[in-house]
């Protein structure tokens, strides 16, 4: 049955599609064992696993400025390689709205699409007297001092911006938001626990381990809709009235000048491994979402995520 | 009695086939991985994952695999920093001021015994610790915030006349040097690029491993061409085996340090560098002139490699009993653990005493694996610097450009390290200590970004920095180590000294 299936996903795309890759690559625009090299990993094993590609795809990791090093070299090296796709998320998006990849822009290179999701999240410790968001926006606005807010990315990052996304939306002023960048989502949760500071903001799958052991209390999650387990009682932003939103979505972006065959053949790579049962354990196993664009659409969500954090970087002060 | 049948328990699931096959294989790669500089255990751990999903491994054997290629690694970091001045991990920089000395003067095979036996004794106290007292020490470590973690950096700084050598003048600059290098890159309190001349390379700062194999191994080959006779200034391979008169002077330093690594591992933000520069330090001011830290000491090898191992078993504390990471290694550990359906954290001992006390049974058994490995390679190891000094000097330029080519896959490295290795030569022509370079650039970065998170939170408030108990024990032993020099040098006036053990 497997092997059908298989052998269909075979004909298909030697069918569709006249290009194959040779010694396929993807890079990861940080060090192993991030976000970037997952996506790079895991991605480049189903498509292994599903024979859409035959030679396996290696994993390079070319570290530095938060993807803007590897941004840098496809742009200037290796701007028509049919070989090549490289990791992004929501970070190079912003760090591109923030113009802090040097000169270059979002147009250097073109957008394949995404296959999975993570959403941001605020938390608080177990203990904490804020049951609701509610409650903890009411003693937010009523005393913004008293609340610092800590999350795994510097001032302006990811984390920040959820931050000052969630207090626009409550009416807090942002120069009043407290917040503590920390190396990483891990030592900002250990300063949660030690109560040094009292908001977490992050992802939904750098808080799973301390949600199922019952330490900290996830008062909205920042996704269209509800999560799974142990996220399932966890209400939206958008349910509790603050239009709020942290997509993180998981996908690559090629050379501009990548041929056409090449990367139409990339898109549909990408399409065949999200609707794959692999991918799908892929996911749940790493406690992401679902979310899947590819070609022109995310070449549009694209220019309008970066149009969007640019506006946002401004409003919010993090950028002139 | 519990925790004896529980520890009996994990090694019924530790010795089962499997599970030491796993175990020697995590100590092998975690070896290999600390000899070869510029690759770390982080990209050992993470190229490592994807295997423990292939094979379906079950969690605990997974997790006991990730484990010793952890802990495996500092083991043989301590290889090259001491054979060829080249540190094979941040975690063995300091290693190689005493380790290659010794080297030097024909003690390469006593030096790297010394390592091993240091480490086995360390790994081995460590997994004691973890398994008696680590809920316990988990509590303290989320005690420590961001003014206790500025004051432990004072205390760092505090021991810093240990590194100055002879001119304590000169020792400062290269301080305010390496606190200089450190502020390098992307502030992350303000998001505003520091000192990168737009280079994006610079944007994450100065990588130390990058900046240490400049320093000492580049530099070192330039100062070796100026020699008329090549040979001289070269490691010998001289004695191999590590005499029992030695050991026994080594060992209240590796007991000391042990425990002094095993504290700071515990803590989430600090991790096994700074616990090698402290330790080293710390030991270097205690033994006071009895020792010869800086000119080859094999308790200067002891000190950091003991600190090293026993910092890796206590940062396994914060994972287990917290579900926390402290480390990007142990992050990504965190990750795979989370896939395979464990979930480290509070609950963990109950639901999943196998795997916790597979887990620390088979870390005693690692450490004994890792001994029985490190210690013939000695011999192996020692023989490579019989090698004609016009092979070995080219091969140690080149495995300094692998090394940090592999550290970030990144020329723009391979320059910054050349840069570094010419700055280390006028240092070294003008007298200047090497190493308080390198404690700058470790600590400053911690110091600076606690003081400031410090600041954010409790709004300028200089009072917080000694808000709390363990801040203010810290900032005690700051003060007490700053003066203890002169304290020390009062008591030996008065013939308290003690004995000369070397």
């Amino acid at each position: 049955m497997k092997k059908l299936a298989v052998l269909g996903l075979v004909v298909s795309s030697i069918a569709l599609a006249q290009f194959t890759p040779r010694n396929p690559e993807c890079i990861a625009p940080a060090g192993a064992g991030g976000g970037w090299d997952f996506t790079c990993r895991s991605v480049s094993q189903v498509m292994q696993d599903l024979k859409i590609v035959v030679q396996p795809i290696k994993t390079t990791n070319v570290t530095g400025a938060g993807g803007g090093v590897a941004y840098a070299n496809v742009v200037t090296q290796r701007g028509d390689d049919a070989n090549l796709i490289v990791a992004a998320s929501p970070a190079t998006t912003v760090r591109l709205a923030q113009g802090q990849f040097s000169r270059f822009t979002e147009r250097d290179v073109r957008w394949l699409g995404a296959v999975a999701a993570d959403f941001g999240l605020v938390a608080v410790k177990a203990d904490a007297p804020w049951k609701t968001m509610q409650e903890l926006v009411a003693a937010w606005k009523a005393d913004p001092s008293k609340i610092a807010v800590g999350g795994g990315s510097a001032v302006g990052g990811q984390d920040h911006m959820k931050v000052l996304l969630l207090g626009r939306a409550a009416g807090i002023e942002p120069r009043s938001v407290k917040y503590v960048p920390f190396d990483g989502g891990g030592q900002a949760l250990t300063s949660l626990l030690g109560n040094f500071i009292q908001v977490f903001a992050g992802d939904a799958s750098e808080l799973r381990a301390q949600v199922e052991a019952g330490t900290v209390r996830v008062l909205g999650i920042m996704s269209p809709r509800r999560l799974p387990a142990p996220f399932a009682s966890v209400p939206t932003l958008r349910e509790l009235g603050y239009n709020v939103e942290w997509v993180v979505w998981r996908g690559f972006y090629v050379p501009r000048n990548m041929p056409a065959p090449a990367f139409e053949f990339w898109s549909r790579a990408l399409r065949q491994v999200e609707r794959s049962p692999e991918w799908t354990r892929v996911r749940e196993q790493n406690s992401l979402g679902q979310f899947f664009m590819a070609g022109a659409e995310f070449q549009v969500f694209i220019d309008r995520q970066v149009a969007q954090f640019r506006n946002l970087s401004r409003e919010l002060g993090i950028i002139r | 009695m519990d925790i004896l049948q529980a520890l009996l328990n994990g090694f019924g699931v530790a010795f089962q086939p499997f599970n030491l096959l796993v175990v020697v294989l995590g100590c092998l790669v975690g070896t290999l991985i600390g000899v070869l500089p510029g690759i770390g255990p982080i990209s050992g751990v993470a190229l490592l994952v994807p295997l423990t999903f292939a094979l379906d491994m079950p969690p605990g054997s997974a997790l006991i695999l990730l484990a010793g290629i952890y802990y495996g690694a500092m083991y043989g970091g301590s290889t090259t920093s001491i054979l060829l001045n080249i540190p094979g991990e941040t975690s063995s920089v300091v290693t190689a001021i005493d380790g290659n000395k010794l080297a030097k003067q024909g003690q390469a095979g006593p030096a790297l015994a010394m390592a091993a036996w240091g480490s086995f004794i360390a790994g081995t106290l460590s997994v004691v610790g973890l398994m008696t007292l680590g809920p316990l020490l988990a509590q303290w470590a989320i005690r420590f915030g961001p003014a206790e973690y500025f004051a432990l950096m004072v205390f760092g700084f505090s021991t810093l006349s240990a590194l100055a050598g002879k001119n304590m003048f000169k020792a400062l600059i290269a301080t305010g040097f390496g606190l200089m290098l450190s502020t390098v890159g992307q502030d992350p309190q303000s998001g505003i690029s520091r000192y990168t001349f737009g280079l994006l390379e610079l944007e994450d700062g100065m990588d130390f491993l990058v900046v240490a194999i400049g320093l000492f191994a580049v530099s070192e080959v330039l100062t070796i061409l100026e020699e008329k006779t090549p040979g001289a200034l070269r490691a010998q391979v001289g004695r191999i085996f590590l005499s029992f008169k030695d050991f026994m002077g080594s060992l209240m330093t590796i007991l000391r340090s042990s425990v002094l690594g095993f504290l700071i591992g515990v803590l989430p933000g600090a991790g096994a560098s700074i616990a090698s520069f402290v330790s080293y330090t710390t030991e270097k001011r205690l033994l006071g002139a009895r020792g010869r830290f800086g000119e080859g000491d094999l308790r200067g090898v002891a000190a950091p490699e003991s600190a090293n191992n026993a910092a890796a078993g206590g940062a396994m504390i914060p994972l287990l009993t917290l579900g926390l990471p402290g480390s990007g290694t142990t992050a990504i550990m965190l990750g795979a653990l989370v896939s395979l359906g464990v979930t480290p954290g509070p609950q963990m001992f109950q639901q999943h005493p196998d795997v916790v006390w597979g887990l620390i049974a088979s870390m005693y058994v690692g450490n004994a694996v890792l001994l029985l490995l490190n210690l013939p390679l000695v011999g192996l190891f020692v023989r490579l610097l019989a090698v004609p000094a016009w092979f070995l000097i080219p091969a140690v330029l080149a495995i300094s450009f692998i090394g940090v080519y592999a550290v970030n896959n990144n020329p723009f490295d391979l320059l910054l390290m050349t840069v570094f290795g010419l700055l280390g030569y006028l240092m070294r022509k003008l007298d200047f200590p090497l190493a308080p370079v390198l404690l700058g650039l470790v600590l400053g970065y911690l110091m600076e970004i606690n003081l400031r998170r410090a600041m954010t939170i409790s709004d300028g408030n200089l009072g917080y920095l000694f808000s709390s108990p363990i801040a203010v024990v810290l900032w005690v032993l700051a003060v007490v180590s700053l003066f203890s020099p002169m304290l020390i040098a009062r008591f030996r006036k008065q013939g308290l000294g003690g004995n000369d053990e070397l």
